[in-house]
């Protein structure tokens, strides 16, 4: 999708605040209200807004450790990708979980209340799973999201 | 502290941060004005900073995403602050986060397609100052991301 300058501010708009009324955008970019709607609408039908986040602060609801992690797979061919897949991703502290071609085959993000609640997770529920092998955990220090090429 | 309650609404609201408070007042069974009241209390604590919008990169052109594992000289003493400046700069970066650990920085880089990626990579990324090492991890399929709290 081809987006315009107006497309393109409101996509920065919305990525920074998407809790503000289409009305209060509009007024800032000098639209009507239902022109922002509709241009709202195209963005979120051609898939461009896939939806919209709750930003928590993660200490404040208990959750002060964030890890990432590198995985290797010691037995490929002999576990299947999607049985590893579907079961990693029912844990519950791991939000995300990327397939990637590198030093590791997955990237995996975990929270955990604090070091020793991750090291249960790390041990109890990811090293025991079948066909794991290699793990390198970075624990979190700082993070900033940009609003990248728009 | 939270209570029960709040989590619930917290799992409510995480689900789907666009949920009005009536209908989250009827899921709980609680009156609209005490989960109103609930939702002010954690917003004024900062529990709850708000939402954002989720874009898809690859709706707009941008099939490819790197993560990029730095490791900076730290026989510099400004290596960090100089290195988050330069790379704040460059708008294909969409995440950077820095870690305790064997790597020091991470960015999320995003490109339209191979070709992109590898000018990037080499006119803007290492480009960059105090780097030691750099590993690419280059994204083949996202299996879960909704980055939700397991509250």
């Amino acid at each position: 999708m081809m987006l315009d300058a107006l497309d393109r501010q409101i996509l920065r708009a919305l990525t920074a605040n998407a809790d503000q009324s289409t009305t209060r955008l509009a007024q800032k970019l000098g639209l009507s209200q239902p022109a922002t709607w509709r241009r709202i609408k195209r963005l979120q039908d051609a898939g461009v807004i896939a939806g919209r986040r709750l930003d928590l602060d993660a200490e404040k609801v208990g959750f002060g450790v964030t890890v990432f992690l590198g995985v290797k797979l010691a037995t490929k061919g002999r576990v299947s990708l999607e049985d590893f897949e579907r079961a990693i991703g029912a844990i519950p502290e791991v939000q995300t979980v990327d397939h990637v071609l590198g030093l590791y085959d997955y990237r995996l993000r975990v929270v955990a209340r604090d070091l020793a609640d991750f090291e249960r997770v790390l041990r109890r529920r990811i090293m025991t799973m079948p066909g794991v092998g290699d793990v390198e955990a970075n624990v979190l220090l700082s993070e900033e999201r940009r609003p990248g090429p728009i | 502290m939270l209570d029960d309650v709040d989590r619930r609404i917290l799992r409510l609201l995480q689900e789907d941060p666009a949920r009005g408070v009536p209908d989250m007042a009827d899921a709980i069974g609680l009156t609209p004005a005490k989960v109103t009241r609930r939702l002010d209390r954690m917003r004024e604590d900062g529990v709850i900073l708000g939402s954002h919008a989720v874009i898809n990169w690859v709706a707009l052109g941008y099939a490819v995403s790197v993560s990029l594992r730095i490791t900076l000289d730290k026989t510099v003493s400004r290596a960090f602050d100089d290195f988050l400046e330069a790379a704040r700069r460059v708008s294909e970066v969409i995440e950077i986060q820095t870690f305790l650990g064997r790597v020091d920085v991470r960015l999320s880089l995003i490109a339209k397609d191979l070709p992109d990626y590898q000018r990037i990579y080499r006119e803007q990324v290492l480009t960059l100052p105090h780097i030691a090492d750099i590993e690419a991890l280059m994204t083949v399929a996202t299996v879960k991301s909704d980055e939700s709290l397991p509250l």
